[in-house]
């Protein structure tokens, strides 16, 4: 993927713990590094704690113990305008990241935010919906879209920060086969790091060479998706469950790419 | 104006008054509006000479009378306050087809509703030749607080999105054999109601969230287009120019 060898790694979380104010705990002590250019999927049963930890990553959340780093610079409050341009969010639903009148606007919305002006963001917002095949709505507003040419436009929202690492919120919720997809061939596409956030184990294994399984709030396993999802037990243990029908042991392996480091 | 029919309310088209920057119409409308009500009701033909000037700018703009014509309905209320004016109205009172009318009232009346009508179809012109978009940025250039325009702009975004989850509810609860037609259901209804509030509120916090993620301070950045030049507004000031000038024929008369 072209990162120079030896370069800080996209992500690095350590011994990151946080209670809700309300007193209950959320996360405890995780630890995760995403290199640069890898895609992994971070999966988990409803109230593991995926959506408190991708919070964190961008400071949305903070005060707990332990640290985030983002291509080397710790989140914090003095480096939070520069963590939020690096660290790309996509939410759930489309319609709460897309609040502008037109979708053009709203490509132009972050890189706006970070000063960006004319011609330059211009070209930024061309080139966003370019990489998600959207550059010809760009002067339609977002409510005329359908859902899944939304979640596309979602995607260019932050694409247009060219962010150094892509955080998708559940990507393949809602969307037809067709719209799934279509996004997960925009995903490939993309030279962006990935953490794809999701209980969908099909299209985990069909992206991400490498998941994450995040359990009452500790990360229980680490490893090549193909061999996580062949483990019925751990599966089993962790409220995971495939499609009926689906043994990921006969697919033929379509993620080449980084390889999953050794845990 | 529009709230979320925008849609319905805007005409697609390319005339001069499509073409011209919302500010400058907005900024007409505005003169134009002034001038009709500043006009007393008893100079009566001037009020025709406006309707007139109105006519031309919406042939210029290629908005068929039709269009119009259906789009006038949230007039009806002020319609019906100027119908009764003539009966509740005190002082001197003539007779018209055997009805005891109030003069003064009649004369409240006509005023209401030619000033009324004549803003309700400025309004429409103004909105059929404009992108709601376009409005938001006009009254950007127009140094309205940023805060309400940014509450504008929230506001057309998510009004359908809320309305067609008012909708959804209302599916779901008819299906399960809800039948609103009693007072003693009202109670069902506002908890509805209360619901969507707290989902809408909800939604605002999640809105807020996405945006905080791409860096939001505060400041929404300038929505981008061409700005007005003199030739735009010259251009606008032709419809209130030309109303003032039948204002002040009708004083000097």
């Amino acid at each position: 993927m072209g990162a120079p060898a030896g370069a800080a790694p996209s992500l690095e979380v350590a011994g990151l713990a946080y209670a809700y104010p309300d007193g209950h705990q959320a996360l405890y002590g995780v630890d995760l590094t995403v290199r640069r250019g890898e895609r992994v999927a971070l999966l988990g049963p409803n109230g593991a704690g995926k959506t408190t930890l991708v919070l964190h990553l961008n400071g949305i959340l903070s005060g707990g113990a332990g640290t985030v780093r983002v291509a080397g610079t710790s989140v914090g409050k003095g480096t939070l305008a520069e963590v939020r341009r690096r660290v790309g969010i996509v939410f759930q639903d489309p319609d709460d990241q897309l609040f502008m009148p037109t979708v053009r606007d709203d490509v132009a919305f972050g890189p706006a935010n970070a000063g960006v002006r004319g011609a330059e963001l211009e070209a930024r917002v061309h080139r966003a919906l370019s990489a998600v095949g959207m550059a010809d709505v760009a002067d339609r507003p977002p409510h005329h879209l359908s859902f899944g040419q939304r979640r596309r436009v979602a995607v260019a929202t932050v694409l247009a920060m060219d962010p150094e690492i892509l955080v998708l919120d559940e990507p393949s919720s809602n969307l037809d086969p067709a719209s799934r997809r279509e996004l997960a061939e925009v995903l490939r596409s993309l030279d962006v790091t990935i953490l794809m956030v999701t209980h969908d184990l099909p299209y985990a294994l069909d992206l991400c060479a490498r998941s994450v399984v995040l359990s009452d709030g500790v990360i229980a396993a680490d490893g090549p998706t193909g061999m996580l999802l062949a483990d019925a037990e751990l599966l089993a243990a962790n409220r995971l469950e495939l499609p009926y029908g689906f043994d990921p042991r006969v697919l033929p392996v379509r993620t080449a790419g980084v390889e999953a480091p050794t845990v | 104006m529009s709230g979320g029919h925008g849609s319905h309310l805007h005409l697609a088209g390319d005339s001069v008054l499509h073409r011209m920057p919302a500010e400058c119409k907005l900024a007409g409308l505005l003169a134009f509006v002034l001038v009709v009500v500043a006009t007393p009701p008893t100079t009566y033909w001037a009020f025709p000479a406006y309707a007139g000037l109105l006519a031309g700018t919406a042939a210029v703009a290629g908005v068929p009378a039709r269009f119009v014509g259906r789009r006038m309905l949230v007039e009806v209320p002020f319609v019906l306050f100027a119908v009764l004016l003539p009966f509740v109205a005190r002082g001197p009172r003539v007779e018209v087809l055997g009805l005891s009318l109030s003069s003064s009232g009649l004369v409240s009346a006509w005023g209401i509703l030619a000033k009324a009508t004549l803003g309700v179809v400025a309004s429409i012109l103004l909105a059929a030749t404009t992108q709601q978009r376009d409005l938001l940025i006009g009254l950007e250039r127009l140094r309205m607080p940023q805060l309400l325009v940014q509450i504008m702009a929230f506001m057309f975004r998510y009004a359908e999105l809320i309305g067609a989850e008012m909708h959804r509810m209302r599916v779901a609860r008819e299906s399960r054999g809800f039948v609103g037609r009693d007072v003693r259901q009202l109670p069902v209804v506002a908890q509805a109601a209360a619901t969507l509030f707290i989902r809408s509120y909800e939604r605002g916090e999640r809105v807020h969230l996405a945006m905080l993620s791409r860096g939001y301070t505060g400041s929404m950045p300038q929505l981008s287009s061409a700005s007005a030049t003199s030739a735009d507004w010259v251009a606008a000031a032709a419809l209130p120019v030309a109303a003032m000038a039948v204002a002040v024929a009708g004083w000097a008369l």
